[in-house]
């Protein structure tokens, strides 16, 4: 199972989870209630012959004790976003469930119970609101009609409200104590199951404290390396500095002498291409500590067949792929004539963008825990964002079947998409076995920097014609990096049609002739997504490219968008990509891309900037608006230069349309993150490679903003929507950069063509 | 191999371990302490700040054996009920993301605030420097710290 683009949302995985197979004779099938077939399961596990706690579980996701004690799964993996609470939030809200004491567990990775867990592509709200709604929705007729049954009353007359069903004459009942009345009840028809009215939600629309808050800030909140076990040992691993190099021999005396070092296990690594959920060619280290393990690695003599990557140099793969793009490449989206648009034009703006490779360089480094257990058993314990494809990963590694590999997921210190590879989940396996105890894998933030899925470095080159009457008539569009799919396979040369369809094929604008080319290029190093993933650098060419294109038009740049999205439509994207655009995994006529909300967002932003507004001296502000992940963000950055020459960022605001917003809190929160994420990769962040190898080591190579770089304001516009709720953890990013860059020219006067650039 | 007597949330613990060993290591690994973060291993993002008397220092980079008789605080020690004032400030502020840096984040921020009690922009701005959030939560660990300061 090697999901080939998990950040878009996976056919195949979501329609496995379609079938939900119990695995119980009681677990009774509640099939037609569920959104694209998504499956509810009716699970009750009464009281036993000794009086125990009765458990009513009206499905995989809600449980409800005879003592009033209601516990949500959180299926989903927390890194970050909230999601750990937003999703439960909408359960409890239908539920009539009081908040304050709702418990939330973590499912472990099991695609059977919980369908699709994989945590990226901002999809997860957008996946999830309408099943988690009627799972509440279900356990509260279900508690209404014992509650109603009990007084003799009619259900109408109930309603749900702090874990109670309350008659209309006052009488309430915990929902505990109707726990032994649901046993013998038969499952409601799902037609009769009726959602509440979005104005009578207590919880959905409104700002609700994330449920870790507290464990995070007294340290008790439970991260990758922070599960112990009795016995456990660790590890640490020196992987092949150049991708796809082999161990040729290794001597581990001097390891093996350092106190509390204990054995050296070599781990036979996947080649060329290195694959992306595969552990890396490396020399183990297992200790009774990390500090041992550390010094153990260093210890380690190796001698290394490097292979064929050990002449890479990334600036000159970029300056060839920079070359490539002034020729003719395989063409991926097209309108009208681009050429006659050329020969007729009276300008032709042509500008060339560069963007290096990011690491993803979460906070928490890769770690993992793995109990072997000798009897062809495996637990894990594991900050990752897909456990389901770790599981997969951990039985294929160690040629176990699944259901012998049991998966729990703590929670992660960031993700990005960094934590969706389950290569350091694998190692953690395998040494487990190899050491016969639990094993931890450490990674250090050298091991982080140097071993990641790298956002691929890219090359575009976009020209722009203009008509002798000012008209905006040509797009040419050529785009070059590294795929990710090369990671898999050697004969990926081009990015494929799902990274084009992020920000570069579903280019809106309203231009009658549109061309979109790629060209080749090789993967080097393994390249995997990182927060918006191509949107990134597609979102930087295009909205500074747009910036110029309206400054030659003598067009102020936000009338400009608003005028070149055209009339309020939905665009198709098909019949210009020969049939291959991707949105997002969605149908297109489900989650249409609509010029007349992105226009919405762009004059909000305007409004809530004063963008028409005169600046102080020493003050510039920028603008650009990009749709990524199905959500529509327009951003405005105000930057400043001190009197010291230094530039900051005073004020940032963005306008949001992300559907019905859930919990507006961590929709801001993701926003605020957003920014600054994205400050980095505009201005600090860059990895390169020499000879194969990753120049940059440790933060202090690989910079990210700290508190005083950091944007000051940050101003947060949700629209008010019913429409589909869609993810806001990606869409933040790719607007910010160019708004950021075009500020930046009006500053200084000077176009920003190559990330990071120096602020 | 050597035998240390440190005294961490005001208990002490005898410890054997290599001198070289960072506090970090002691704490998380010897003493199954895991409040104080791992992030870097070079002093260079604050995820494991302690306190050693009032100063926060990075204790991946301190070595068990320049600890001596001098008092470390983790996250676990700095309020008994996990209610300091920057605690409660967190989470009035819901200023964790991932959540990974925070602890750091706050006995950064505490000792700031043991210094100077009224700290301004720039002062907080320079003392939480150090400390790295990639999740950007930089804005509401500002707010929260001029929450907490109001309280103390």
């Amino acid at each position: 199972m090697m999901p080939n683009f998990p950040f878009l949302k996976n056919k195949k995985a979501e329609d496995k989870s379609e079938v939900f197979v119990p695995s119980r004779r009681d677990f009774l099938k509640l099939s037609s209630l569920a959104t694209g077939g998504f499956l509810l399961g009716v699970n009750f596990q009464c009281a036993g012959p000794k009086g125990e706690t009765i458990t009513f579980a009206p499905n995989v996701f809600v449980s409800i004790t005879s003592d009033n004690e209601v516990t949500i799964v959180a299926h989903r993996s927390e890194m970050g976003t909230g999601i750990r609470t937003s999703l439960p939030q909408i359960v409890a809200d239908e539920l009539g469930a009081d908040w304050s004491k709702v418990k939330i567990v973590q499912a472990e990775g099991d695609e059977e119970k919980y369908g699709n867990q994989n945590t990226d592509g901002s999809f997860s709200v957008r996946m999830f609101y309408e099943p988690m709604r009627k799972t509440g929705a279900t356990a509260r007729h279900m508690l209404i009609a014992a509650a109603a049954k009990k007084w003799e009353v009619s259900p109408t007359e109930c309603h749900t409200e702090n874990s109670q069903v309350i008659h209309s004459s006052g009488k309430k009942i915990d929902f505990g104590d109707l726990v032994a009345e649901l046993k013998d009840m038969p499952l409601p028809d799902p037609a009769s199951i009726t959602l509440k009215e979005f104005s009578s939600y207590k919880l959905i629309g409104k700002d609700v404290t994330i449920y870790d808050a507290r464990d995070i800030t007294t340290g008790k909140a439970v991260f990758g390396a922070d599960v112990d076990l009795p016995g456990m040992q660790v590890a640490v691993v020196r992987r092949s500095p150049v991708i796809g190099a082999k161990v040729i021999s290794f001597n581990d005396a001097k390891a093996l002498a350092v106190p509390g070092v204990n054995r050296v296990v070599k781990i036979d690594g996947a080649g060329i291409p290195p694959g992306l959920d595969k552990a890396l060619e490396g020399v183990a280290v297992i200790a009774d500590n990390t500090w041992a393990a550390m010094k153990g690695r260093e210890a380690l003599e190796i001698e290394w067949d490097l292979g064929p990557n050990q002449t890479y140099n990334s600036a000159k793969q970029l300056e060839e792929m920079l070359q490539s793009t002034a020729k003719d490449g395989k063409v991926r989206r097209e309108r009208g004539n681009f050429l006659t648009a050329q020969r007729a034009a009276g300008k032709v703006l042509e500008r060339t963008y560069l963007a290096p490779f990011y690491a993803h360089a979460t906070i928490e480094p890769p770690a993992a825990i793995a109990h072997y257990q000798g009897d062809g058993i495996c637990e894990i314990w594991a900050p990752t964002q897909h456990p389901q494809w770790a599981r997969q990963a951990v039985a294929t590694a160690l040629e176990l079947d699944l259901d012998k590999v049991k998966m729990n997921v703590t929670l992660l210190g960031g993700g990005f998409g960094r934590k969706s590879k389950p290569d350091f989940v694998v190692e953690a396996a395998l040494l487990s076995k190899a050491a016969k105890s639990p094993v931890r894998v450490q990674w250090t933030r050298e091991d982080d920097l140097h071993f990641d899925f790298f956002h691929s470095h890219s090359a575009q080159r976009i020209k722009a014609t203009i008509d002798k009457d000012g008209n905006f008539t040509g797009w040419n569009h050529h785009t070059v990096f590294p795929a990710i799919g090369a990671t898999g396979s050697t004969t990926e040369l081009h990015p494929s049609d799902g990274e084009l369809a992020l920000g570069c094929t579903d280019f809106p604008y309203d231009v009658p002739n549109i061309k979109i080319e790629t060209h080749e290029s090789t993967a080097h190093t393994r390249i995997g997504w990182l927060r918006s993933v191509s949107n990134i650098h597609h979102a930087f060419a295009i909205g500074c490219m747009m910036d110029e294109i309206a400054e030659a038009r003598g067009i102020d740049p936000v009338k400009h968008a608003l005028q070149m999205l055209g009339e309020d439509r939905n665009l198709e994207f098909k019949p210009e990509t020969d049939g291959k655009y991707e949105n997002y995994g969605e149908p297109i006529e489900t989650f249409p891309w609509n010029t007349g909300r992105m226009k919405k967002v762009i004059e909000r932003v305007a409004k809530e900037a004063n963008w028409d507004q005169k600046l102080a001296e020493g003050k510039a502000v920028g603008f650009a608006a990009h749709k990524s992940f199905l959500t529509y963000v327009a951003c405005i950055v105000v930057v400043e230069k001190g009197s010291s020459g230094k530039i900051s960022i005073p004020e940032v605001f963005y306008a949001v349309d992300c559907g019905i917003g859930v919990n507006t809190d961590r929709i801001r929160s993701q926003f605020e993150g957003g920014s600054q994420f994205a400050t980095s990769l505009a201005t600090t962040s860059a990895i390169t490679f020499e000879n194969g190898i990753p120049q940059q080591n440790n933060f202090d190579g690989y910079q990210i903003i700290r508190m005083p770089q950091s944007p000051k304001k940050i101003h947060v516009h949700i629209l008010e929507s019913m429409e589909k709720p869609t993810g806001v953890g990606e869409p933040p990013v790719p607007p910010y950069i160019p708004a950021l860059c075009n500020a930046m020219y009006k500053l200084t006067g000077e176009r920003i063509y190559q990330l990071p650039f120096k602020a | 191999m050597e035998k240390f007597t440190i005294s961490v949330n005001g208990k002490n613990h005898e410890v054997t371990a290599d001198p070289d060993m960072p506090l970090l290591w002691v704490l998380r690994d010897l003493l199954s302490m895991k409040g104080t973060k791992f992030g870097c291993g070079q002093a260079l993002c604050g995820a494991c700040t302690v306190h050693l008397d009032d100063e926060a220092i990075r204790s991946c980079s301190t070595p068990i054996s320049t600890v001596g008789s001098r008092k470390v605080t983790t996250i676990e020690g700095l309020d008994k009920e996990g209610h300091h004032p920057l605690q409660d400030a967190w989470v009035e502020h819901v200023v964790p993301q991932c959540g990974y840096c925070q602890t750091g984040q706050i006995m950064t921020a505490a000792a700031l605030l043991k210094k100077s009690p009224n700290p301004s922009d720039a002062e907080i701005e320079e003392s939480m420097a150090g400390n790295l959030c990639r999740c950007g939560t930089y804005n509401r660990i500002k707010e929260a710290i001029l929450t907490a300061s109001k309280t103390l």
